[in-house]
């Protein structure tokens, strides 16, 4: 295994006359829990939409692994292991809760394109459904139709969903937007426990969260790294401050939490 | 009681209702070949349904499958002399085939442009069909014999078709329902859902699209075929832009997404135009028009939607607040 388990080498991506992301070269250490922080319009979302192909990029290289996975598609990215999560929560609300976990297991089984086949087939991963529903505090609520749900139990669900690729790396997308603070400490413990064993590459705006969890934070603006670091040496950066703060007397605190 | 566990039996309790009503209605006195045309159409709105309900996809060409179908039955019991089960199965290989050209083609689309692109290509088989030779053009193909089933049992007689049509009209919606609640079903439900999550769960929900597109191609087929070897002509009726209009109506008044809706719908759609039809001629058009938007501005679910809503709530009184 790479020391990096994720490198980009000056990837850009450019929309009609504005430059969203441009030469950044980011490379994240296996078994690290890495952020990606920036104000608002800074190319985070880009890079994320970028590494899972969502978006083609304009220039640059994605090495996962030390293997190059440019020109490849979201699908097969993945299935390499790179697995991410959405700004919004990303759950299918009109399936049950357990089923939502089971569409993440059941491609493994192979059996996805057999229409001629009962749905029962797939009650053998009733118990592993269970288990990661447990992990993420659903357990109890594994029949319930999926849009009944409240806010922070579908992004729960949704990494609950996540961890069923058994994932390399995640890429969570503001896992701990909208949330109240009792939600916002849940996920974090939640992530910090799914991440004892995988690479966790998260955008967050939540400083309090970043600062206990992560251990790399790269700050990107206007499309470009601007820092890259532990969170002490980061927060100090007076660039770092003024991007953020529009003046590098203010202090960087959670302004979510 | 688990969502699934109570879905099979809604399902089981809806298929008894329909098998029997099936069987019985020609003893209450309706016309056979009234009945055997509107269950053709039922199997039609089902098969679209498949595709709209359970994939999210709108198609406007449905009608060409329709009349593929109908064209190669014909062509193959009255011109190559086959027997009635293999021009069938032949009829919906044809149907299945075209559905995979024509939904290889369409499937990268989305939305509206999906819609649009189905309509556009089916436009172009409608003129080959118009153009072609062995479609008989504007007179259509005439004088399709029904023949005999596995060679022995005639099928010219009403009674006997009626009971055949029901039984593959049943075997079918059986697949269907096989179809939606299989891992293939699953997935599907999942992309319509949130195609985006689906896609970065590894699924290449293209092909998953493509799979849906031939089945319910196929299906329509089928569909086609029993209508065609019913009436015993394929006219260009069956290929027009109106009949992939019809469907979608059939489907949204029944109600889509629910197994049994396009049934219902079908049958009411057939119903209103043959009981219509004689005492307000082209009206009939403007009836079937102001339905339409009453169903899309009043009753979004459709009949059988707004139905199974309604004994939804009445089974869950408890659970305030959810």
């Amino acid at each position: 295994m790479s020391e990096f388990i994720l490198e980009t080498r000056g990837l850009t991506r450019a929309f009609k006359g504005f430059v969203a992301v441009s030469g950044v070269d980011l490379r994240v250490r296996t078994g690290h829990i890495h952020a990606l922080i920036g104000p608002n319009g800074a190319g985070k979302t880009t890079v994320f939409n970028l590494l899972t192909k969502f978006l083609i990029p304009t220039d640059g290289q994605i090495l996962f692994d030390g293997i190059d996975i440019t020109a490849e598609h979201p699908a097969q990215v993945a299935r390499r292991g790179v697995v991410r999560s959405f700004q919004i929560s990303a759950v299918f609300p009109h399936l049950s809760v357990r089923d939502n976990v089971r569409i993440g297991l059941q491609r493994k089984l192979g059996t996805s394109f057999q229409f001629w086949r009962s749905a029962r087939s797939l009650d053998r991963l009733n118990e592993e459904a269970d288990g990661l529903l447990e992990a993420v505090g659903l357990r109890a609520q594994a029949e319930e139709l999926t849009v009944n749900l409240p806010y922070g139990s579908k992004r729960a669900l949704e990494l609950a969903t996540t961890l069923a690729l058994d994932p390399r790396l995640m890429l969570l997308d503001e896992p701990t937007q909208g949330m109240g603070r009792e939600d916002v400490s849940r996920v974090t413990e939640l992530i910090r426990k799914v991440a004892a064993d995988r690479t966790v590459l998260m955008v967050e705006h939540n400083m309090n969260v970043v600062a206990g969890l992560c251990d790399v934070i790269t700050v990107l603006q206007r499309g470009q790294v601007l820092a890259e670091g532990p969170y002490d040496r980061v927060a100090a950066d007076p660039r770092v401050v003024e991007a953020y703060m529009g003046s590098s007397d203010a202090v960087l605190e959670g302004h979510h939490g | 009681m688990s969502e699934p566990r109570a879905a099979n039996r809604d399902f089981a309790i809806g298929f008894v209702v329909v098998a029997l009503a099936g069987v019985l209605a020609p003893a209450i006195g309706l016309y056979p070949v009234f009945v055997m045309k509107a269950l053709c159409f039922a199997l039609f709105a089902c098969a679209f349904n498949l595709l709209l309900g359970y994939a999210g996809l709108l198609s406007f060409g449905h009608a060409v499958f329709f009349a593929s179908a109908g064209y190669a039955l014909g062509q193959s019991l009255k011109v190559w002399g086959w027997p009635t089960e293999l021009g069938i199965l032949f009829a919906v290989a044809a149907s299945a085939a075209l559905g995979a050209l024509l939904g290889m083609l369409a499937i990268r689309r989305q939305g509206i442009y999906f819609a649009m692109v189905t309509l556009a290509l089916a436009q172009m088989v409608y003129f080959f069909f118009l153009e072609t030779k062995f479609t008989g053009g504007e007179d259509g193909l005439q004088g399709i014999p029904r023949g005999k089933l596995l060679g022995v049992v005639g099928l010219e007689n009403d009674t006997v078709l009626y009971y055949f049509i029901l039984a593959v009209f049943l075997a079918a919606l059986l697949l269907i329902y096989r179809i939606v609640t299989s891992p293939f079903g699953q997935v599907l439900k999942a992309i319509r859902e949130n195609e985006a999550r689906a896609l970065s769960l590894g699924y290449d929900i293209e092909r998953y699209k493509l799979l849906a597109f031939i089945l319910s191609a196929g299906l329509t087929g089928l569909a086609g075929a029993c209508k065609a070897l019913v009436v015993g002509f394929e006219t260009l009726t069956d290929a027009a832009w109106q009949m992939s209009g019809e469907v979608v109506l059939m489907t949204l008044i029944g109600g889509v997404g629910t197994l049994f809706g396009p049934v219902i719908g079908a049958f009411a759609i057939v119903g209103l135009q043959d009981q219509l039809a004689d005492r307000v001629g082209s009206w009939v058009q403007v009836i079937l028009g102001v339905m339409f938007v009453v169903c899309v501005l009043g009753f979004r679910r459709g009949i059988v939607g707004e139905l199974g809503a309604w004994l939804e709530r009445r089974r869950q009184p408890r659970r305030p607040g959810s």
